[in-house]
């Protein structure tokens, strides 16, 4: 009896502690984020503008590329935003449904911010955690490529191809693709630095796992919180980068549009007393930005708790 | 120190190589030459006018002669569009402005950026602090094409305070618009930064040593706090000013200031390659320069650094 | 009359689960010259007692109670006043050499300023007496070393560049907050040497903050043990070491592994140290003590005078403890 007393004494022990450690560190950081109201309100947002790109269309009255020729230039008194007409958010200087086309505005903003951070996160992951983890002249080599890409000045080379290669979403794609992943790499590397030598990579090695093995299964799996923080934070940088590239109309092309390109038109039909046509495109870029960051934030203060 | 500045240059010079090669490439497999346009010139004349911009050599040596001739005389070539003027007359003429506001563009950002993040970071969750943290996520997000507009209708067009473009030599009324339209983002963001690095430097050991010390709190951030605050700020300024650079291009278009933004949009439409090259190198050069000097400034505040 | 007067300080951080007491209702005096040592696990509420007498407490945290110093309460000082007692009357040593000192500042920009501050010296001057500090904690070829960085030292010399920083203005209290957690064995007793000689020669008043018992011994006058920011019991070092009152002393002295004695295994107290956000209502240390009575958990601590200078807080008499505890 001596002996059974601390030995049921620890087993309970034992299973408090079991207890404990259950609450992994991702529940925990849901739990962080979910008391961040900022956050949870951007997360919101987010689901909502979401909702407007995907389903938006479905109550527009009109097409996005239907041109009213009766309204074409008269828009400033006759195409004001209405619920009557149909036209919510009114008509711009064509005639066309501001609606319509701020709901595929906003779907093309969304796309080229998502893809944009998606390149990013694979290209960025593997390419940083390979250098990181492999190390020696061969880190040395590819950050060098690195640092090298980063001092061009890649809107200049973007316009120059746009402008050689001819205007298309693709190569919108291929521009914002080829510089997004920079950063994204160099925060990559560094924490696989230090997951490298932690115990189970270690344990991993002298077992004889393939290198290639290693980083996919752990060293990724334990870049993916830092890389989902930068991932939202790189999204609204791609839009905006997005808007620029269209407000030069270079961007996406019509009848095809962004919210860049409704904003560019807006603010240059400001001096005719249609302000609608830069707010509504205004207010959801922004909003769409806010939600971004504020969730980004949230992540980054959920998954990395330092500051507390 | 000084093998350090020749290590970085020695990345710096295949860099400026890489870029023009990669442009001259662009450039050379575009369809399309300078000289097509709408009414096609007759044959002979194009062959002419081919022969004297030496674009019927072959690639590579019209690569080699572009580069001995940047290399070795800072000639960028002549201009396809501006017949009677070279590369180089163009950068002269729009360079001095791209420079004048842009610089007092990050001083801006810099003082006002660094102010405000320090201010927030010491009243931390006071009214001042959200108030700032509000305007610098408000300012990061409107892009400045939208602002600059904006700008015009108030301050030009409802409050007639100033023109709403032109250059003017630089005066004063002239450049202040472009500054704040070039600046805001940027100094909302060096706020951000500083606000943070701020609050962290804030909690560090040696801050309350310096505290324990008895020094006054104003001492404690301006002496022991600032330096190590601003080292974040110090990296961003190289993407920033990378930023800054793209950023005149709308600013040039909006207040038709004639910087070289102005030029390279013109000439990227109008398929000027000389114009365009020159511009694209000499931004790649102001890049890679800055960045040295950054990383120099860095290495000269942070003692821990060692080259 | 005491140096330093505290009593019933009770430090509380504002936390995201509520407010939080790191320290509880604690009294304590210092006398000039005396040496008194505050032992506790970490999360005791040690540190944040010192925090709260220098007025360091972090953003979140908040002090009530009195801490006299001289006569003066601290606590309800003006920044102004408090600075002028800060370093000048009472110095500090921090627990870890490596980040306490400012790494961007010359070690002579770092220790002059303190006496450009409180004696006006110049910055010359200044920089003279510092060296002459420097000499005194044994920092070899002072002189010269005095303009490097603080990252150019080892752990030990950064350490006593601390200790002469805090001695700098001779203040008439020195508070060490584990001034030797963070650093090698070996340097451990010499940075413990150095305090004691500093202290006879500087005429110093010591609070030594501390979880380590074996450094106590033989450098304090007085022992306070802390648990849960309660005090556990308090007395003459030798008395409190020869002979403890409280159970949770007990197990502290028994976990000191020691030469002279003949034991196989560590002995440790079982359990864990005390989660400050969900303490009981009575002892903090019930969840954890051998002897705990039911209502040790429930019923709060009533700090009891045993004998002429010492004090306890336990349920269990002196009598039932030592005879729970035969055995140990």
């Amino acid at each position: 009896m001596k002996l059974a007393q601390p030995d049921a004494k620890m087993l309970e022990e034992v299973g408090q502690l079991a207890e404990v450690r259950g609450r992994s560190l991702w529940a925990d950081a849901r739990a962080r984020f979910f008391r961040n109201k900022a956050a949870l309100a951007g997360l919101v947002v987010l689901i909502l503008i979401f909702i407007f790109a995907m389903f938006g269309g479905l109550i527009a009255q009109y097409e996005r590329d239907f041109v009213d020729f009766s309204l074409m230039g008269a828009n400033a008194y006759r195409g004001v935003p209405s619920i009557e007409t149909g036209h919510y958010f009114g008509v711009d200087i064509d005639g066309r449904d501001l609606y319509a086309r701020t709901v595929q505005g906003t779907r093309i903003s969304l796309l080229v911010g998502i893809v944009g951070a998606l390149v990013a996160v694979f290209v960025g992951t593997l390419y940083g955690a390979t250098a990181g983890y492999v190390g020696g002249r061969v880190d040395n080599i590819m950050m060098r490529t690195v640092d090298v890409l980063m001092s061009i000045p890649f809107m200049f080379v973007l316009i120059l191809m746009l402008v050689i290669f001819g205007r298309s979403i693709l190569m919108l794609f291929i521009g914002i693709g080829l510089i997004s992943w920079l950063d994204m790499a160099r925060i990559a590397r560094g924490q696989t630095l230090t997951i490298k030598n932690k115990e189970f990579v270690e344990a991993a090695v002298a077992t004889g796992v393939k290198p290639l093995t290693i980083i996919l299964r752990h060293v990724v799996p334990n870049l993916l919180g830092i890389v989902i923080v930068y991932a939202t934070l790189l999204v609204p940088q791609m839009i905006i980068f997005e808007s620029f590239i269209s407000y030069l109309g270079l961007g996406v092309q019509e009848p095809n549009t962004s919210l860049g390109a409704l904003m560019s038109l807006g603010t240059k039909q400001m001096n005719n007393g249609t302000l609608w046509m830069l707010f509504y495109p205004l207010f959801f870029f922004l909003i769409t930005l806010f939600a971004f960051f504020f969730v980004g934030d949230g992540l980054r203060d959920a998954l990395d708790p330092k500051d507390r | 120190m000084f093998a350090y500045i020749v290590r970085r240059l020695a990345v710096a010079i295949p860099t400026i190589l890489i870029l023009v090669v990669i442009s001259f490439l662009l450039m050379y497999s575009a369809p399309g030459g300078p000289f097509n346009s709408e009414r096609p010139l007759p044959p002979e004349v194009l062959a002419n006018l081919e022969a004297k911009y030496g674009l019927d050599q072959p690639m590579w040596r019209q690569m080699i002669s572009y580069v001995w001739g940047v290399v070795t005389q800072f000639d960028f070539g002549p201009s396809f569009q501006y017949t009677d003027r070279s590369v180089n007359d163009v950068i002269a003429q729009g360079f001095p402005v791209t420079l004048t506001y842009g610089l007092w563009s990050a001083f801006a950002a810099l003082v006002v950026g660094v102010s405000l993040g320090v201010a927030a970071a010491v009243r931390q969750n006071s009214v001042l602090d959200y108030l700032a943290v509000g305007i610098t996520i408000g300012a990061q997000a409107l892009p400045n094409f939208v602002m600059a507009p904006i700008l015009v209708l108030v301050f030009t067009l409802w409050l007639g305070w100033l023109p709403g473009g032109g250059w003017n030599g630089g005066q004063w009324e002239y450049v202040v618009m472009p500054v704040i339209a070039l600046s805001t983002s940027y100094m909302a963001s060096i706020a951000r930064i500083t606000r943070s690095s701020m609050l962290e430097v804030l909690n560090s050991n040696f801050i309350r040593t310096a505290q324990a010390k008895g020094l006054p709190m104003r001492r404690v951030i301006l002496r022991h706090a600032l330096k190590p605050a601003l080292l974040p700020v110090l990296s961003y300024l190289g993407p920033a000013m990378v930023g800054m650079i793209t950023g005149s291009v709308v600013v040039d278009i909006i207040f038709s200031t004639g910087g070289i933004g102005q030029f390279f949009v013109n000439s990227a439409f109008n398929r000027d390659y000389a114009v365009i090259m020159g511009i694209t190198l000499l931004v790649g050069v102001l890049t890679i320069t800055f960045n040295l000097l950054v990383d120099i400034l860095y290495a000269w505040i942070d003692p821990k650094i060692r080259y | 009359m005491a140096l330093l007067d505290v009593s019933d300080l009770t430090v509380t951080f504002q936390t995201n689960d509520g407010p939080v007491n790191a320290v509880n209702g604690l009294s304590f005096d210092v006398a000039e010259k005396e040496t008194l040592a505050i032992v506790g696990e970490s999360g005791s509420g040690k540190s944040q007692t010192a925090f709260a007498i220098m007025g360091l407490l972090a953003k979140n945290g908040g002090a009530t109670g009195r801490v006299e110093f001289d006569g003066a309460d601290l606590l309800s000082l003006s920044k102004r006043q408090l600075n002028k007692v800060r370093s000048n009357q009472i110095g500090m040593i921090f627990q870890d050499p490596m980040t306490s000192l400012n790494p961007y500042i010359r070690v002579s920009d770092q220790m002059a300023e303190v006496l450009q501050l409180h004696k006006g010296l110049s910055k010359r001057d200044a920089i003279a007496e510092a060296v002459q500090m420097l000499d005194a904690v044994r920092i070899p070829d002072a002189k010269a070393r005095i303009s490097m960085f603080p990252h150019e030292f080892s752990g030990g010399m950064r350490q006593r560049i601390m200790i002469a920083m805090a001695l700098l203005c001779r203040p008439r209290l020195l508070i060490a907050d584990e001034p030797t957690t963070a650093l090698d064995v070996t340097v451990q007793a010499q940075i413990m040497k150095l305090l004691g000689e500093i202290r006879e020669e500087f005429n110093t008043a010591v609070i030594l903050i501390t979880h380590d018992l074996g450094i106590v011994a033989d450098f304090c006058d007085r022992t306070l043990v802390l648990y849960g920011g309660q005090i556990m019991e308090e007395g003459p070092t030798g008395d409190v070491f020869a002979d403890p009152a409280h159970p949770y002393t007990k197990g502290l002295l028994k976990a000191v592994p020691r030469l002279d004695r003949d034991t196989e295994t560590l002995q440790t107290i079982a359990g864990e140290p005390p989660d400050m956000s969900h303490l009981p209502a009575g002892c903090p240390f019930s969840p954890r003590c051998e002897i705990a009575r039911d209502y040790c958990s429930t019923r709060p601590l009533v700090l009891e005078p045993l004998g002429d200078n010492r004090t306890r807080a336990c349920h269990a008499s002196l009598a039932e403890m030592k005879q729970e505890m035969q055995d140990g």
